[in-house]
C-alpha cells in the first residue's frame, strides 16, 4: 500500500509545479517529440539519413555514447566519499549524483539503440533467448556493466527515499554494501566502454593503454563540475541545504581530476607528434587536418582552450573560491571534455580508414534532432527524479500512514 | 597452417551448458552443416507455410538427415513465436474481411516475416529449421520482388580450406573483378557497394595508404601497378570476435561469414576491421528484378535488408560447388589465384611455395588468407 502512496504522490509532486517548471519540461517534451520524429525517419529509411558511412561507421551517437558513460561513472565521486570515506558533507550531494548517473545511463542506452541498424531485433543480445557473445566482445560486457549500473542506481535511492518516504530510517547494513559495489562497478562501467576502443589494432588511434586511464580522469573532471553546476541551481530554487563545503569539495576533485586528464593529453600529443608515424595520421587529422580536410580542427582548438583555461581558474584557488569564477569554469571544462571525449576521440578513429582513405563526417539535422531529443530526455528524467527527491529528503512529502510515528525520527532536517 | 581448427566461442560453451537456447542444437547443426538445406522441393505457391503455428509448420522441405529432429521440443521463443504468430494470423484475417486491398498474399507475408523474426542463429538451427526459413524465404523472394531464387545452405567440404594469391604484376586495374562482384553477390545498386577495391599505386612504394582506389582514368596508368583488396577471410578475425550476438562466425573452410537475419547492425566489426571489408547496408538495398543472381547460399549472397553487415564471402555459394569466385573467374589478365590451401597440388600451394608472397598489417596477428606475390 506504501507503494501505491510512493508512487502517487512522486506522480503529483513531479507533475505539478510554477510556470518555469512547466515551460521547462514543455520545451522538453518538444525536443523529445521532435527528436522521435527525427527517429521515426531514421527507421523509415535506414541509417543512410545520417552522415555516417562504411568509413565512419560510428558519429554523433556513439561520441555522445562515449562521453555521457563518463558522467554516469563520475557519480561515483560523490558517493565515495559521502560512505566511505564517511564524509557528512556529501550526504545531501549523494541522492542528486545517483540521479545523474540514472539519467546519463538512461542516454547512454538510448544512444546505443538509436544507433543500430536493426534495432527491432535486440532480443538477440539477451542471454538465454538471444547468442550473447560474452566474454569475447567488449560489448557484450558493456551491456553488462551498464545495465546493472542502472540497476544498482535505481535501486539504492529508491530504497532509501522509499525508506524515508514511510518514515523509517534507511538501514545501512542492507544499502551500504551496494553503495560500495557500486562504487567499484562506476570505474568498471568506464574502464570496459575504454576498452571497447582501446581492444582494436585496427585503429590506432584509440589502441592506447592510457585510453582507460584518461577516461577516468577526464570523467571524473566533467561530472562533478557537471554536480556543482546543478547543485548550485538546486541551492538557488529550494529550501534544500547544500553547505558550501559540499560544493568546494566537489570543486576541488573536478579539479585534481582536471589536472590529470592535461598532463595525459600532454603525454598522448608528445607521443603522436615527436615522430610522426601512420599511427599518428588520425592525430594529425584531428588537430592540424590531412590533404585538406579539417572539419574538426576548429572544434578540438575549442575543447583545448577551454580545458587549459578552465584547469587554469580551478587551479588557483582564489579563483576557484569564488562563486563569479568556479560556475564558468564548470561550464567550459564540461564542454571541452564533451568535444574532446566525444566526437574528438570518436571520429578521428576513423579517419583515415585502415586502408588510408579520407572521408569526412558531418553529421546530418536528423542525427541532431534525435541527439537533441536524447539529451532531453535525460534532463527530463534527471528534473522528475530530483523533484521527486527534494520534497522526500525534506520531510514534506510522506505517506499518510507514517504521520503517526512522524514524532520518532530525529535528524531528517526542517519539516516544511 | 593451424588454421584448421575449429574456434570454440565463450557462446558454443553457454549454448553447450543450457544458458542459450537448446543445448543440442550446436551439435546437429555443426553435424548438418554438410547437408544443409539443399535439394528442398520449391514451394508452392500461396499453399507454402501459410498454416498459422510458426515453426509448427510442416513444409516438405525436410532434408535427408533431419528426420531425427522432429522428436525436439520447442523452445520458449518458437512458442512465444507460434502464440504471436497465430494471433497476427487472426488478426491478418480480420483485417483482410474488413478491407479488400489485404491480400491473402499480404496476408502471407506477415506471417512469413512474422516467423522469420522469431528464428534462430543460423549456427543454432536443426536440420529442419534450416529447411523452413530457406523455404519462407525463397517464398518472401518471390513475394516481395517477384523473383525465383534457390537458396542453398551448402555447408564446408572436410578438408578443405579457401585461400587467395594476388599477383602484383599481372593485374592492371581495369576492375573487372569489382564488376563481376557486385553482379554475382547481388550487392546494392542504389549505393553502389563494393567488396573489393583496387589501389592505383606509384611504382617505388609499397605502401597501400598511399595508394588511391578512386582512379579514374584509362588504365594500366604509366608508372603505376595496381594492388586489390577485399576479404581476406583472417585466420584470427578480429571482426568475429567482437559481434555482441555471435551474428559473425569462421566457417570450417576458413570463410568468415554473416547471419544477416541475426545481425543487430551495431558496426563493432567494422570498426574492427584492420582491412575495411565489411560493408553495412545504410538503406534498403536495391537489385534490379531483372539482374538478381538466383543462385544464392544462404551465408552468402542471398537478398539483404537494410541495418545489416554483409561482406564477401570468396563467392561461397559457388566455391562450395568447386567453381571459382567471380572476382578469380573475370579477371582478364590471370592476377587471382583462388584454391584449396590443404590440397598439395593446388594453383595457391604452388604459388606459397614458389613465389616469394606478402600479407597486408601481418603484424597485427589477424593470419589474412590472402597473399600478394610478383612474377
Amino acid at each position: 500500500m506504501n507503494l501505491y502512496y510512493f508512487m502517487r504522490d512522486a506522480l503529483v509532486t513531479a507533475t505539478g509545479g510554477g510556470r518555469r517548471y512547466h515551460l521547462w519540461m514543455g520545451t522538453l517534451t518538444l525536443l523529445m517529440l521532435a527528436g522521435l520524429y527525427g527517429y521515426s525517419v531514421q527507421l523509415r529509411d535506414g541509417l543512410a539519413v545520417t552522415g555516417m558511412s562504411d568509413h565512419v561507421s560510428w558519429g554523433l551517437y556513439i561520441s555522445n555514447f562515449t562521453f555521457l558513460v563518463g558522467l554516469a561513472a563520475a557519480a561515483v565521486m560523490i558517493v565515495l566519499p559521502a560512505y566511505v570515506l564517511k564524509d557528512v558533507d556529501f550526504s545531501q550531494a549523494v541522492l542528486i549524483g545517483e540521479g545523474v548517473a540514472v539519467s546519463a545511463l538512461v542516454m547512454c542506452l538510448a544512444f546505443v539503440v538509436v544507433d543500430l541498424g536493426s534495432p527491432h531485433r535486440f532480443w538477440h543480445l539477451i542471454p538465454g533467448i538471444g547468442f550473447f557473445n560474452f566474454p569475447s566482445s567488449l560489448l557484450a560486457w558493456d551491456v553488462i556493466v551498464l545495465n546493472g549500473y542502472l540497476v544498482l542506481n535505481l535501486c539504492i535511492p529508491f530504497y532509501i527515499l522509499f525508506s524515508r518516504y514511510c518514515n523509517r530510517l534507511p538501514r545501512k547494513r542492507l544499502y551500504v554494501p551496494f553503495v560500495y559495489l557500486s562504487v567499484f562497478w562506476a570505474v568498471g562501467i568506464h574502464m570496459v566502454t575504454a576498452f571497447l576502443l582501446a581492444g582494436l589494432p585496427a585503429r590506432p588511434f584509440w589502441n592506447s593503454s592510457l585510453l582507460g586511464p584518461r577516461f577516468l580522469a577526464s570523467a571524473f573532471a566533467a561530472g562533478p563540475a557537471f554536480m556543482i553546476l546543478l547543485l548550485q541551481f538546486i541551492r538557488a530554487n529550494s529550501p534544500y541545504a547544500i553547505r558550501d563545503e559540499t560544493i568546494a569539495k566537489l570543486a576541488m576533485i573536478t579539479t585534481v581530476a582536471a589536472q590529470i586528464n592535461l598532463i595525459m593529453l600532454g603525454s598522448e600529443l608528445f607521443k603522436e607528434f615527436y615522430r610522426h608515424t601512420h599511427h599518428s595520421q588520425s592525430a594529425y587529422y584531428l588537430f592540424f587536418g590531412l590533404d585538406g580536410h579539417h572539419a574538426l580542427r576548429p572544434w578540438i582548438w575549442t575543447a583545448i582552450i577551454l580545458n587549459i583555461t578552465a584547469t587554469g581558474i580551478l587551479t588557483l584557488h582564489r579563483l576557484r573560491n569564488s562563486r563569479f569564477w568556479l560556475r564558468p569554469a564548470c561550464l567550459m571544462l564540461f564542454v571541452a571534455i564533451w568535444i574532446e571525449k566525444g566526437f574528438g576521440l570518436v571520429i578521428p578513429g576513423f579517419i583515415p580508414s585502415p586502408l588510408g582513405e579520407i572521408v569526412e563526417y558531418t553529421p546530418t539535422w536528423i542525427e541532431m534532432v534525435v541527439t537533441l531529443g536524447i539529451w532531453a530526455m535525460g534532463l527530463f528524467v534527471l528534473t522528475v527524479l530530483i523533484r521527486v527527491a527534494i520534497p522526500i529528503e525534506l520531510g514534506s512529502v510522506r505517506s499518510p500512514k507514517a504521520t503517526d510515528v512522524e514524532t520518532k525520527l530525529q535528524g531528517l532536517g526542517a519539516q516544511s | 597452417m593451424n588454421t584448421e581448427k575449429t574456434r570454440f566461442t565463450f557462446g558454443d560453451l553457454m549454448v553447450r551448458c543450457g544458458f542459450a537456447t537448446a543445448s543440442e542444437k550446436t551439435h546437429t547443426a555443426r553435424q548438418g552443416d554438410t547437408q544443409g538445406g539443399c535439394g528442398n522441393p520449391r514451394p508452392q505457391t500461396g499453399a507454402s507455410c501459410s498454416c498459422s503455428g510458426g515453426g509448427a509448420c510442416n513444409g516438405g522441405g525436410n532434408p535427408p538427415g533431419g528426420s531425427s529432429l522432429t522428436a525436439k521440443p520447442v523452445t520458449r521463443r518458437q512458442a512465444i513465436g507460434a502464440m504471436v504468430g497465430g494471433a497476427l494470423a487472426t488478426t491478418a484475417f480480420a483485417a483482410s474481411s474488413l478491407s479488400p486491398k489485404t491480400s491473402d498474399e499480404e496476408r502471407e507475408k506477415t506471417l512469413l516475416k512474422w516467423q522469420e523474426y522469431f528464428k534462430d542463429n543460423f549456427r543454432l538451427m536443426s536440420d529442419r529449421e534450416k529447411a523452413e526459413t530457406i523455404q519462407r524465404l525463397e517464398r518472401l523472394a518471390y513475394l516481395d520482388h517477384a523473383t525465383d531464387v534457390k537458396i542453398k545452405a551448402t555447408g564446408a567440404k572436410p578438408g578443405v580450406l579457401f585461400g587467395y594469391a594476388f599477383n602484383i604484376s599481372k593485374c592492371k586495374g581495369y576492375r573487372s573483378c569489382v564488376d563481376a562482384c557486385i553482379k554475382e553477390n547481388n550487392l546494392d545498386r542504389k549505393s553502389g557497394m563494393q567488396y573489393i577495391r583496387i589501389f592505383e599505386m606509384e611504382n617505388g612504394k609499397m605502401d597501400i595508404e598511399s595508394g588511391n582506389a578512386e582512379y579514374d582514368h584509362p588504365v594500366p596508368a604509366e608508372g603505376h601497378f595496381y594492388m586489390g583488396t577485399q576479404c581476406f577471410q583472417c585466420a584470427n578475425p578480429p571482426c568475429v570476435e567482437v559481434c555482441p550476438v555471435g551474428a559473425t562466425w569462421q566457417e570450417p573452410d576458413g570463410i568468415v561469414v554473416v547471419d544477416y537475419d541475426w545481425c543487430i547492425g551495431c558496426r563493432y566489426c567494422e570498426a574492427a576491421c584492420p582491412y575495411w571489408a565489411r560493408r553495412f547496408n545504410w538503406s534498403e538495398p536495391e537489385v534490379p528484378a531483372g539482374e538478381v543472381n538466383a543462385n544464392q547460399h544462404y551465408l552468402g549472397n542471398r537478398q539483404r535488408k537494410k541495418g545489416v553487415v554483409e561482406k564477401c564471402t570468396f563467392c561461397v555459394q559457388r566455391t562450395r560447388e568447386g567453381r571459382l569466385p567471380a572476382c578469380a573467374e573475370a579477371c582478364p589478365t590471370g592476377a587471382r589465384v583462388f584454391g584449396n590451401l590443404l590440397d598439395p597440388d593446388s594453383e595457391i600451394r604452388y604459388v606459397l611455395e614458389h613465389k616469394q608472397v606478402f600479407r597486408l598489417k601481418e603484424e597485427l596477428g589477424c593470419e589474412p588468407k590472402f597473399w600478394y606475390f610478383m612474377d
